[in-house]
């Protein structure tokens, strides 16, 4: 029988909480961190929301050398992963070579970093280009720092799949600990609000154009129009259960039970969506019936037909108003490959605290027949929940976490 | 004991496009030929760079039977994908119509994504660079597609119908290794009975040209640009930037068999280490290069002396080519002076992180016809560089087993074992 993959350690970068702690208390007050985009002037753009994070200081957490050569993201993201380690009871550099690797989301790279040295290089020319740029920018950049920051040696990954990555770089990270890696620091950190990431995010026709922020993202309400995107996300310790009680981990948030990937068919086929085949194909590798689940973390996307077909999904599966669904990611955006293991962490948190966070902003529409979780956060027992993650051009993801053993 | 037929995974189909050849029968003939394509660039004006070389593809999207559609919503890489893709399906005699589309999947890799295209794009949105708000009246209507690069796996699913487990693996350049170890694994887990995958860059730009010119990691021998390639050789001074594409038809080995499919080879052994090291830099010990090779042999259960060649990453810096060198002494032992090594990039150049599946195409036709490829411009071996090779001429020899290997920008170190599912193992 191969290792099971316990989460012992999260890291957790959002617009509504730097740091876990921080992150769960304002997500249960729900706080929502939408409002206008101060980071470059956005008033000329259709869409002019998003969630930012504030107060983030790389200075104070990273030595001055990494910051020339890194993007915001990757900062995030380094500092991320190391509050995850710490979380987990890990030092690295007691752990044998080759025993942890880091396996993580991207989306669309260090973009803001790239948009600084494509205008030197078309208004300056080449020469002014930064000797950064060849690594600050791809997207294999923040797998790669933080392996080095952490002397992390292991399988090492970086996948792609739109917003859906979040989840299969932790899936991805299973499998390398059901293959021997002790643990692999996982999950997803992304940023990229910068004019030139907006002007290529717009162009994806999901951004909504509304411009207040109490109504801007509202999943699942008759008057949903897209969303708001965000910037940061979560990095997660996952970790072979064996060695994590071998080396008496200060605690497991949970056991990684299922997961599943699948795409849509083709525009224009009758297929149908592939949305369901992930969520049964998730439960089925979690050896759990549609019953156990407690609740399910909504992709949530916000564009009436894909929010149609989540919200059919779950009554298909779960029946109608079958299970509790939420979707905390409307008080931060959407953080692209970030928002994912975000939404992990929150159920992590969720199982620990047996209390389910709320979705803010949406009225549920009532077509959709979904249990949604508004307003104030509602306790219960909680032992199992599903994640739900889709990215454009059709990919859907399902993972589902198990609360730990007692 | 070997493993069960329904955890063995095999190729059963190749496409390639690459420089000086589109198609795997072209691509083969100019690897056995010695032929180089590298030359300068093309695309666009390199006479303010430092570095002028590239190996470009010469590809006509229309030609190549793509439709108007699908040209005008995808950058060149994708196109490359799309094209290749639907080569390796043919090649591999797979009816897409009796395929389960839910136990299809696609695993792309690519190191840097859309990258020309968003140089492009960025140009005519920042207005030549003099905006700092960026204008998107004049951007392309599927920016969105550049932005992030999966949608590379989107196209390729499309093209072949999958709508199983897929993504793209962005690895930097050990990306076409990473992707084809990735989908073997799916595979090996029960999650697909078939997986399309491979690699594909088209990194041709200004942008790129400039960030390496900024490292200096590109050759700058501008008036000798057919011989600019030089892995190996005492005199190499830079790798030579390159694009294009491999994708393989990957399927269970009882899932060929029960079809008839021609199988080339298993993908019998797959690791990845990192170094831990530098984002650009390489441990010049090779350790966990080295690392990873044994444990892609150890998957595999072959031993070191069974590899019957070795694909190099052989990119022509100084420093890769004596820290490869040292990981196959590592690790094979004295294997590594017997065995012959060499580097298809002095021929079609470094296509970033295309070329690790580029290279498995090469070590895959290399066991088909056992032939080896050489090293092309290699006249003067670097004294540190004491292996065999294989300079300037192919050479026919049994070949049963084949090491690929790959490093990259992030310190990434990969490792592929292909051989014959009928070989004995240890």
């Amino acid at each position: 029988m191969s290792a099971r993959a316990v989460v012992t350690g999260l890291g957790v970068v959002s617009p509504n909480g730097l740091g876990l702690e921080e992150y769960w208390r304002n997500t249960l007050a729900g706080r929502s961190a939408v409002r206008e985009v101060t980071r470059f002037d956005a008033s000329s753009y259709p869409s002019r929301l998003a969630g930012e994070i504030d107060g983030f200081e790389a200075g104070e957490h990273l030595p001055g050398r990494l910051l020339p050569q890194t993007d915001r993201m990757t900062r995030l993201a380094l500092v991320s992963a190391d509050w995850a380690l710490a979380d987990a009871g890990v030092e690295p550099d007691d752990l044998p070579d080759y025993a942890a690797g880091v396996i993580t989301a991207s989306h669309s790279g260090g973009f803001e970093f790239g948009q600084h040295e494509l205008k030197a290089l078309w208004s300056k020319g080449g020469q002014y280009v930064s000797a950064y740029q060849s690594f600050a920018w791809f997207y294999a950049v923040n797998s790669g720092q933080i392996s080095i920051r952490n002397k992390l040696r292991g399988p090492s990954s970086v996948v792609v799949s739109d917003q859906a990555g979040g989840l299969d770089a932790v899936a991805q990270a299973r499998r390398q600990v059901r293959k021997g890696t002790s643990l692999v620091v996982s999950g997803g950190v992304d940023a990229s609000l910068c004019s030139w990431g907006w002007v290529a995010q717009q162009a994806g026709g999901r951004l909504t154009t509304r411009h207040d922020p109490e109504r801007a993202y509202v999943p699942f309400d008759a008057e949903a129009s897209g969303h708001v995107p965000g910037e940061g996300g979560a990095l997660l310790v996952v970790e072979d259960a064996e060695h994590a009680r071998r080396r008496g981990a200060p605690r497991v948030y949970g056991e990684i039970a299922g997961h599943a990937a699948t795409m849509d068919p083709r525009p224009g086929s009758d297929r149908a969506p592939g949305l369901r085949r992930a969520v049964e194909l998730a439960l089925a590798d979690a050896g759990a019936a549609p019953g156990d689940v407690d609740v399910v973390f909504a992709d949530a996307a916000a564009v009436p037909e894909l929010d149609r077909i989540e919200a059919e999904t779950l009554a298909e599966v779960f029946g109608p108003r079958g299970v509790p669904v939420t979707a905390p990611k409307t008080m931060t955006g959407r953080l692209y490959s970030g928002a994912a293991p975000l939404d992990l962490a929150a159920a992590l948190l969720a199982l620990r605290d047996g209390v389910i966070p709320p979705t803010v902003a949406t009225r549920p529409a009532p077509s959709h027949a979904l249990d949604l979780v508004t307003g104030a956060p509602r306790p219960a027992r909680l032992r199992t929940a599903l994640v739900l993650a889709r990215g454009q051009g059709g990919f859907n993801s399902a993972l589902v976490v198990r609360a730990a053993e007692d | 004991m070997s493993r069960p037929d329904d955890r063995r995974v095999v190729i059963t189909g190749i496409g390639v496009t690459a420089p000086g050849a589109i198609g795997t029968k072209n691509f083969w003939q100019l690897l056995t030929d010695g032929r180089t394509a590298t030359r300068r660039i093309s695309f666009f004006d390199p006479s303010p760079f430092r570095s002028q070389i590239a190996a470009e593809v010469d590809f006509d999207a229309e030609l190549a039977g793509l439709t108007p559609q699908e040209i005008r919503r995808t950058d060149r890489a994708a196109q490359f994908a799309i094209v290749t893709a639907r080569e390796a399906v043919e090649d591999s005699g797979l009816d897409l119509g009796a395929l389960d589309p839910a136990r299809t999947g696609v695993t792309i890799g690519s190191a840097v994504g859309a990258t020309t295209g968003l140089d492009q794009e960025y140009r005519t949105v920042s207005d030549g660079g003099r905006l700092d708000v960026v204008d998107g009246t004049y951007a392309v209507p599927h920016l969105y597609n550049f932005l992030v690069p999966s949608s590379f796996a989107t196209e390729v699913a499309w093209a072949v119908g999958a709508e199983g487990p897929s993504t793209v693996v962005s690895t930097g350049c050990t990306s076409g290794l990473d992707a084809v170890g990735y989908a073997a694994e799916v595979i090996r887990d029960g999650l697909a009975d078939v997986m399309v995958a491979g690699a594909t860059d088209a990194p041709i730009s200004p942008i790129t040209v400039a960030c390496f010119d900024a490292i200096k990691a590109t050759t700058a021998r501008n008036d000798d640009p057919e011989h600019a390639s030089r892995p190996f050789d005492a005199s190499r001074n830079g790798f030579v930037l390159g694009e294009g594409c491999a994708v393989f038809v990957l399927e269970r080995l009882d899932h060929a068999r029960a079809r008839g499919a021609h199988v080339y080879a298993e993908v019998a052994g797959y690791a990845t280490r990192s170094n831990a090291f530098h984002m650009t830099g390489l441990r010049p010990d090779g350790r966990e290069m080295a690392e990873a090779i044994r444990v892609a042999l150890d998957e595999a259960r072959l031993d070191a002396d069974r590899v019957d060649y070795v694909n190099a990453h052989g990119s022509g810096t100084k420093q890769n080519d004596r820290h490869e060198t040292a990981a196959f002494k590592a690790s094979l032992g004295e294997h590594a002076y017997r065995t012959p090594v060499s580097s298809i990039k002095s021929m079609v150049g470094h296509s970033l992180g295309a070329i690790g599946s580029i290279e498995i195409a090469a070590s895959a036709l290399a066991m088909e016809h056992h032939v080896v490829p050489p090293t092309a411009n290699l006249h003067t071996p670097d004294p540190e560089c004491d292996l065999d090779y294989v300079p300037l001429t192919a050479r026919d020899q049994l070949v049963d087993a084949v090491l690929s290997v790959g490093s990259g920008f992030g310190g990434f170190q990969s490792a592929v074992v292909l051989a014959r599912p009928e070989r004995s193992v240890r």
